[in-house]
C-alpha cells in the first residue's frame, strides 16, 4: 500500500498491459498509417504480434511460479492474482483470439466490412477477459466484465449493413446491460455485507456468517443471475441464439468460446473460492440452471435449420455440462472444467470455421441444407466438420470425449448420480442433432454451394483446430497435467 | 440554525425544480427546471460536507449532462410533442397508487423506528485529510487498477459509438 506500482504489480499486469497497448496501437495504425483497405491485412500481423508478446508474458509468469515453486502471486494489494488457474484461462483466451484473428480476414472481405478496428477490439476484449481470469477484487472483475461485454456488443453488430447483425447487437446490448445491473447489485451487496471488495477478505468475513442470512442469499442470487447470463446458461440464455446467428461468424466463435470461458473463470473463482462455505445456498440454484440448460439447449437444437442457431443452442447445453463440474466442485470437477473449456475452444472454433469457409458473396451458407452432399463437393471440409461434430458430441477418440469423461467422473465421485444420469441422457439427444448435420453432408444429394478455397488463415485455423481436437483425444496426458497445475490452491 | 434554513431552501429548490420538470409543457423549460433541481441537490451535498460530490454534481450533471439534454432537445422535433396530451388518463390511478405506496413506506419506516431519529448532532470539525484527499487516496492507491481499466472501457465505448454512427462509405 505504500508504493503505487510495484514491480510485482507490473509483472502481474504485463499481459493485459500489452494487449491494451497493441489494441490501442491497432486503432491508431488503422487510422493514420494504413488507411487504405488493401493494407488492413497487415493489422492481422500486428494483432498476432501483440498476442505473441502477451503469450510470452504469460509464459514468463508460468516459469516464475514454477521456479519459485509458489502457488500464487498476489499484486495490487489483493486486486490481482497470478496462479495456475489464471494462466490456464489466459492461455485459452490467447488461443481463441489468435484463431479468430486469422480466420476473420476473408469473412470480413466477403461482407465488405473489413475495418481495422476489428482486430483492435479483439485484443481489447481479451484484455477485459484477463481481469476476469486473474482479478480478485470485485470492482476490477466488474470493469473487466464490462470491458469484455461492451466490446462484444460492438463486434456482434460489426456488419452494419446487415439487419440481422444490428438486431443481434441491440438484443445483446439491452439484455446484457440488464444482467450487468444484476451483477453490480450482487457485488454491491457482497461489499455491503463484508465491507471489502477484495475476495480474500470477503471470504474471511463470509465464513463467519450463518448460511441462512437473507442478505447473503440475495447477494448470491443476483451474482449468480448476472454471471449465468454471461455464460449463456438457461434460463438466462435468450440472447444467445439471436446474437450467435446475427453476429459475424468469427465473432460468434469468439463469443461462444472466450467470453464463456472468461465468465466461467469468474464463476469458479467466486463460487468455489469465496462462496464455497455457503454451497448449501447456491448448489440447488446452480443445479436447476444446469438441468434447464441441458434441456432447453438440447431440445431446442433438435428443431433448428440454421447451423449458427443450432450451434448456439448446443453451446447453451455445453454451458450446462461445464457448470456440472462446478456442482461437483472437487479436484476432478475443476480439472474437467479446465479441459472442457480448452477443448471446446478448438472444436467449436473449428466448426464455425467450416461455416466461414462456406460463406460467399450473396450466399449465407449457414443452413443445414447448404451442407447437403458436402462430401462430394469438398471432402476435406466435410471430414473436418464431421470430426468437430463428433468431438462436440463427445464421442471417442476425439477430445470432446475426454472433457465429458472428466465432468461425469467428478459427478460420480461426489455422489451426484441423478445429475450424472440426466446429463448422460442428454448426450444421446445431442448426438442425434449433430448427426443430422453429418447425414446431410454425407448422404443427401449434392447442393450448389462450393466452399471457397481456404486462404492461409483458414488453412492454419483448420490445421490447429483439427490437430488439437484429435491429439487431445488420443493423447490427453499433457493437457490433463497442465489443467492439473491450474487448480485453485 | 443557519444550516436548517439553508437545508429548507435547497430542499425547496430540489422539489420545486423536480415538479416543474415534469409539469412544464415546453421541453426546454423542463430541462432548465431540472438544472434548478440538480443545483438544490448540489447544495444539499455541500451541507453534508461532501465538497467533492458538490463539485462533481455541478460540473458533471449541470455542466455536462444537461448540455447534452439541451442538445438533444434542440435536435428533435418539439412542435409535435408540445401539442400532445401531457398526462395520460391513468393519472388518478397513479396518484392513488403512489399515495398508497408512500403511506406503506412511512408506516414501515415508522414501525422500524427510523422516523423518530435521534436529535441531530453537528458534524465534527474536519480533522486530517479532507473529503477530496480521502477520495483521491482511495482512487489512486487502493483502486488504481480498476480506475485505469475504466479508461479502456470508455475508449472502447467511444470507438463503438463512432463506428456505429459512421456513415457507410
Amino acid at each position: 500500500m505504500n508504493q503505487f506500482y510495484t514491480p510485482t504489480d507490473h509483472f502481474s499486469l504485463l499481459p493485459a498491459l500489452l494487449l491494451a497497448l497493441f489494441g490501442c496501437a491497432i486503432l491508431m495504425l488503422d487510422f493514420f498509417v494504413l488507411p487504405h483497405p488493401r493494407q488492413k491485412r497487415w493489422l492481422i500481423f500486428f494483432a498476432l504480434l501483440g498476442e505473441f508478446f502477451a503469450g510470452l508474458a504469460l509464459y514468463r509468469q508460468y516459469r516464475f511460479l514454477e521456479d519459485q515453486s509458489i502457488p500464487a502471486l498476489r499484486a495490487f494489494s489483493d486486486g490481482l492474482i497470478i496462479d495456475g488457474f489464471s494462466i490456464f484461462f489466459n492461455a485459452i483466451f490467447v488461443a481463441a483470439a489468435v484463431l479468430v484473428a486469422i480466420i476473420s480476414y476473408r469473412y470480413l472481405e466477403v461482407e465488405g466490412e473489413h475495418h481495422g478496428e476489428f482486430y483492435g477490439l479483439i485484443l481489447l476484449a481479451q484484455c477485459g477477459m484477463y481481469f476476469l481470469a486473474s482479478g480478485t477484487e470485485l470492482v476490477t472483475i466488474f470493469i473487466g466484465i464490462e470491458l469484455m461485454a461492451v466490446t462484444f456488443y460492438i463486434l456482434v453488430g460489426f456488419l452494419r449493413s446487415d439487419r440481422r447483425s444490428n438486431e443481434a447487437a441491440m438484443k445483446y446490448l439491452l439484455l446484457g446491460a440488464f444482467s450487468s445491473g444484476f451483477l453490480a447489485y450482487g457485488f454491491s451487496l457482497l461489499y455491503a455485507i463484508t465491507g471489502s471488495t477484495r475476495l480474500p477478505k470477503i471470504a474471511a468475513e463470509l465464513a463467519q456468517r450463518p448460511a441462512t442470512d437473507p442478505l447473503l442469499l440475495l447477494a448470491i442470487v443476483t451474482t449468480l443471475v448476472g454471471l449465468l447470463f454471461k455464460v449463456g446458461a438457461a434460463p438466462f440464455h435468450m440472447w444467445a441464439p439471436d446474437a450467435y446467428e446475427g453476429a459475424p461468424t468469427p465473432v460468434t466463435a469468439y463469443l461462444s468460446v472466450a467470453s464463456k470461458a472468461a465468465s466461467v473463470a469468474v464463476l469458479v473463482r467466486l463460487f468455489l473460492g469465496t462462496l464455497a462455505p455457503h454451497r448449501i445456498n447456491w448448489e440447488p440454484m446452480l443445479a436447476v440452471a444446469v438441468v434447464l440448460s441441458l434441456t432447453i439447449g438440447n431440445f431446442s437444437a433438435l428443431s433448428q435449420t440454421n447451423l449458427k442457431r443450432l450451434l448456439a443452442f448446443s453451446s447453451i447445453s455445453h454451458a450446462g455440462y461445464i457448470l456440472l463440474g462446478l456442482i461437483a466442485g472437487n479436484r476432478t470437477g475443476l480439472t474437467g472444467i479446465c479441459i472442457y473449456l480448452f477443448v471446446y475452444t478448438f472444436m467449436n472454433t473449428g466448426a464455425f470455421l467450416v461455416l466461414i469457409s462456406l460463406r460467399q458473396k450473396g450466399m449465407t451458407g449457414d443452413d443445414i441444407d447448404d451442407l447437403n452432399g458436402l462430401i462430394h463437393r469438398s471432402p476435406g471440409h466435410a471430414l473436418l466438420m464431421a470430426l468437430f461434430l463428433l468431438s462436440l458430441g463427445g464421442i471417442p477418440p476425439t477430445a470432446g470425449f475426454i472433457a465429458k469423461y472428466y465432468i461425469f467422473l467428478s459427478l460420480v465421485e461426489t455422489g451426484h448420480y441423478a445429475l450424472a444420469i440426466t446429463a448422460a441422457l442428454f448426450v444421446a439427444v445431442s448426438i442425434y442433432y449433430y448427426f443430422r448435420i453429418v447425414r446431410a453432408m454425407f448422404l443427401n444429394e449434392a447442393g450448389q454451394l462450393l466452399p471457397a478455397l481456404p486462404g492461409w488463415g483458414a488453412r492454419v485455423g483448420f490445421a490447429v483446430t483439427a490437430l488439437a481436437t484429435l491429439a487431445i483425444g488420443l493423447y490427453p496426458e499433457p493437457i490433463i497435467r497442465f489443467a492439473g497445475t491450474s487448480l485453485l490452491r | 440554525m443557519l444550516d436548517t434554513i439553508f437545508f429548507y431552501v435547497f430542499a425547496l429548490l430540489t422539489i420545486g425544480g423536480a415538479i416543474a420538470t415534469i409539469t412544464r409543457r415546453s421541453a426546454m423549460h423542463s430541462a432548465l427546471s431540472l438544472i434548478v433541481s440538480l443545483l438544490g441537490v448540489a447544495g444539499l451535498y455541500l451541507l453534508q460536507k461532501a465538497e467533492f460530490l458538490f463539485a462533481v454534481q455541478i460540473v458533471l450533471y449541470i455542466g455536462g449532462i444537461m448540455v447534452l439534454f439541451l442538445f438533444v432537445i434542440m435536435l428533435v422535433n418539439l412542435d409535435q410533442a408540445a401539442k400532445e396530451r401531457q398526462f395520460n388518463r391513468q393519472w388518478l390511478l397513479g396518484l392513488v397508487a403512489s399515495v398508497l405506496v408512500g403511506a406503506q413506506m412511512v408506516w414501515m419506516l415508522n414501525s422500524a423506528g427510523v422516523l423518530s431519529l435521534p436529535a441531530a448532532v453537528p458534524a465534527p470539525a474536519a480533522t486530517g485529510p479532507g473529503n477530496i484527499e480521502a477520495l483521491a487516496d482511495l482512487l489512486f492507491r487502493e483502486y488504481l487498477l480498476p480506475f485505469e481499466v475504466a479508461s479502456l472501457l470508455l475508449l472502447v465505448a467511444i470507438v463503438g459509438s463512432v463506428m456505429m454512427a459512421k456513415k457507410t462509405s
